[in-house]
């Protein structure tokens, strides 16, 4: 389940914690007195970014120095969870916000942040308004938005399409009338990570989105008695199952995981024609695809409105942002680090520009003032406008629920991709866990 | 100490027969402080837990037995149970036949049976997720076995289909673990004393006859032995499941191990979670009873009768 910040996650590799950063040798969750911990996930161009900030901030401030410890992207989730659980949590705890955040202020282990951004104006204005939905708990912030906005794209192969003379969709009707073209042609319409079930998520985040608009999941997040029963949950399912049936996915997409990078390698070696994924999936391809994305063949758009549809076509769903929120366990030094760390080269602009050299956009205001000169400039452009024109930016559905209840939901998809359970079913096995 | 010491000659007096085995008795200590803090004071936590409602993050709060209700009523629970089952019961069928024929062959003293032993071995040197990544891999239906040596036959939706996937899990435990059974049976077989094929070929019976007559019956012992292991083994069958259907699709390969451990550790419900962790013990020890039981218990008697 959730999000992986980049896909790239070679399995093979040891699970165990790597340590990085200034003192280094202690054991994890451990410190030199006096030094903040913060654990982040090990998936390189990532992971180097975190370092390096981490060590500038570091130089900057002898007296007050933050350890860093690595992790896999699974390995973290569960990592972090039993830390925090047992009080071993590091000062700085790194997530996606939203339910599992959610989780941790409700046993009362993250510090309420809203006073700090009260007294720090300059901090909060600098970062895009758009992230702070998934760091805000019952109207308090616990968390610092940072790192990047990651919008779920359509993606699309351009030679695919000049293959059967079409041109990319501009409607669900488009993407139905497209279907058989390309299954006749020998190529499959879209490409899909199935196993990892958070892929085929996204499908119904943006039909639920583009037929009732950002008020129909609002309406299970608020915790509304049956609020998947509305007809527009069941209009896009429907529609999900039926798109299943026409063989729009790539066959066999149920033995495909996103963690592998199979999808994007489908699309980039011209098996598929499209895909719905995360925006850090563009580096990826550009750096698997050989010249698929500097050839310009990669085309980008976001997902076509729906026949009749409530929902702002403009509207987009993913990650808003990369939450980073203080243990309440840690001591008043280490918070008073993880502050300044906050407020000063977090939110650099050499972290700024770090991040956008790995092909990703910033949630900070104005970042577009650096992408000129980027040979991703029009990816880059591409992902702030969406972000920032965006009425609604949605969280992904697993991150913004609850643990609990995401499980069911991931479950519950997975079923509905294969066909065996049909959208009631779906519906009210939805319903019984809506405010759990 | 003390106590120790009162229950040491406690045995010692119980019986001159007895002296021996009771004045060693503390040497099962070492072992019984390992199993009780790391078997018994665990199992009772968990036993604790199943009582209680714990998001493994915020306080445990008593709940009596809604976990336990919440488990039982759980159409998933069943299911789980039968996939489990069905993983005991086909996996067991497949490995016994196939070990006992390999450990039987590799029991002769040729050197090219020598050398394949050690080939056979290999699998049970990997780890269980490398095993799984690696046919994960050459299962893929686009970039796999099947796509790269163009073989229709191989290109299947291997994982994505609830009885292939849950064949592929089938396979894929029998070929990590058939080189460790055939490895109890060929100790078995060459323990068999050799006098008693003498006489049978004396008698004039074929290599089949044998097999069936002798090598079997003398086997019981390392059957039991074999399978219980297996039996125990696949009920807590977890790593490479989980890396390589993640109990899918959907929940057909889903057995209790996953269950619980999705339960209690993405779900954030570790009463539910321990409840499952409870049956499981509870059905581990059943079967290990059964398999003991059908074992026989009545020591006198003998496999070498008249030897």
């Amino acid at each position: 389940m959730g999000l992986p910040l980049g896909a790239t996650l070679a399995a093979c590799g040891s699970p165990g914690p790597t340590q990085a950063g200034a003192g280094g040798g202690t054991g994890s969750g451990e410190a030199p007195a006096g030094s903040a911990t913060y654990w982040y996930l090990s998936t390189e161009p990532q992971e180097g970014v975190r370092r390096r900030t981490m060590e500038r901030f570091n130089k900057a401030n002898p007296n007050g120095q933050i350890v860093g410890t690595t992790f896999q992207n699974d390995a973290f989730k569960t990592k972090i969870k039993t830390a925090i659980g047992a009080g071993q949590a590091p000062t700085l705890i790194w997530g996606w916000g939203g339910g599992t955040l959610r989780s941790y202020v409700q046993a009362g282990q993250v510090d309420d942040l809203t006073s700090w951004f009260d007294e720090n104006p300059a901090v909060k204005d600098r970062l895009f308004p758009s992230s702070f939905g998934a760091a805000t708990v019952d109207g308090k912030i616990y968390a610092m938005p940072c790192e990047t906005m990651q919008p779920i794209v359509l993606y699309y192969d351009k030679r695919a399409f000049d293959k059967i003379k079409a041109a990319p969709p501009e409607s669900w009707g488009d993407i139905m009338a497209l279907v058989p073209k390309f299954n006749e042609a020998g190529i499959a319409p879209f490409s899909l990570g199935g196993q990892s079930r958070w892929t085929n998520m996204m499908w119904l985040e943006f039909l639920f989105d583009r037929i009732g608009g950002p008020e129909v999941f609002q309406a299970v997040f608020d915790g509304e008695k049956d609020a998947w029963s509305n007809p527009a949950a069941i209009d896009a399912l429907t529609k999900t199952q039926e798109l299943v049936k026409a063989n729009g996915f790539i066959k066999g997409f149920s033995s495909i995981t996103a963690d592998s990078n199979a999808d994007q390698a489908l699309l980039y070696t011209g098996r598929a024609a499209m895909m719905l994924h995360g925006g850090w999936t563009y580096g990826g391809m550009k750096q698997d695809g050989g010249d698929f994305v500097s050839g310009g063949n990669l085309g980008y758009m976001n997902f076509p409105p729906v026949e009749g549809g409530k929902g702002d076509p403009g509207n987009t769903v993913g990650n808003p942002g990369q939450y980073m929120s203080i243990s309440s366990k840690a001591t008043p030094e280490q918070k008073e680090i993880a502050k300044k760390f906050f407020s000063t080269e977090l939110i650099s602009d050499t972290s700024v520009k770090e991040w956008v050299a790995t092909g990703a956009v910033p949630i900070v205001n104005g970042a577009n003032s650096h992408f000129a000169g980027s040979e991703d400039a029009d990816f880059l452009n591409f992902v702030y406008d969406i972000a920032a024109n965006a009425k609604t930016f949605g969280q992904s559905w697993d991150q913004a629920l609850s643990p609990t209840a995401a499980e069911v939901l991931l479950d519950n998809i997975s079923k509905l991709f294969q066909l065996s359970i049909s959208p009631q079913q779906f519906v009210e096995s939805m319903n019984a866990v809506i405010g759990k | 100490m003390s106590a120790l010491a009162t229950s040491a000659t406690a045995s010692a007096k119980a019986g001159d027969d007895r002296s021996r085995g009771g004045s060693l008795s503390w040497m099962a200590l070492p072992a019984l402080v390992f199993f009780a803090g790391f078997g018994v004071i665990p199992l009772a936590g968990v036993l604790v837990l199943s009582f209680t409602s714990w998001d493994g993050l915020g306080t445990i709060s008593f709940a009596g037995f809604d976990s336990w209700r919440s488990v039982l009523s759980d159409p998933g629970l069943p299911h789980a149970l039968w996939i489990t089952f069905l993983v005991i019961v086909i996996s067991w069928a497949v490995q016994t036949p196939a070990s006992i024929l390999l450990g039987v062959f590799l029991a002769g003293h040729q050197r090219y049976r020598a050398v394949l032993s050690v080939l056979y071995f290999i699998p049970l040197l990997l780890s269980s997720a490398a095993i799984a990544i690696t046919f994960k891999a050459l299962l893929d239906p686009n970039f796999g076995l099947g796509a790269g040596l163009r073989i229709p036959l191989l290109t299947q939706d291997w994982l994505g289909e609830p009885w292939l996937a849950f064949g592929v899990v089938i396979f894929v435990v029998s070929w990590q673990f058939i080189p460790f059974h055939s490895l109890i049976y060929q100790g078995g077989v060459r323990q068999i004393p050799r006098t008693m094929y003498e006489a049978a070929e004396l008698d004039g019976a074929g290599r089949v006859r044998m097999f069936f007559s002798i090598t079997l019956p003398q086997l019981k012992y390392t059957i039991i032995t074999s399978s219980t292991l297996m039996v125990v083994g696949s009920l807590t069958f977890f790593d490479l499941i989980w890396v390589l259907t993640a109990g899918g699709p959907g929940d057909a390969t889903r057995v209790l191990a996953l269950d619980m451990y999705k339960r209690g550790f993405q779900a954030n419900l570790m009463g539910p979670a321990s409840v499952i962790a409870v049956i499981l013990v509870l059905v581990g020890l059943a079967l290990a009873l059964f398999l003991r039981r059908l074992g026989g218990r009545d020591n006198s008697h003998s496999q070498l009768e008249g030897m």
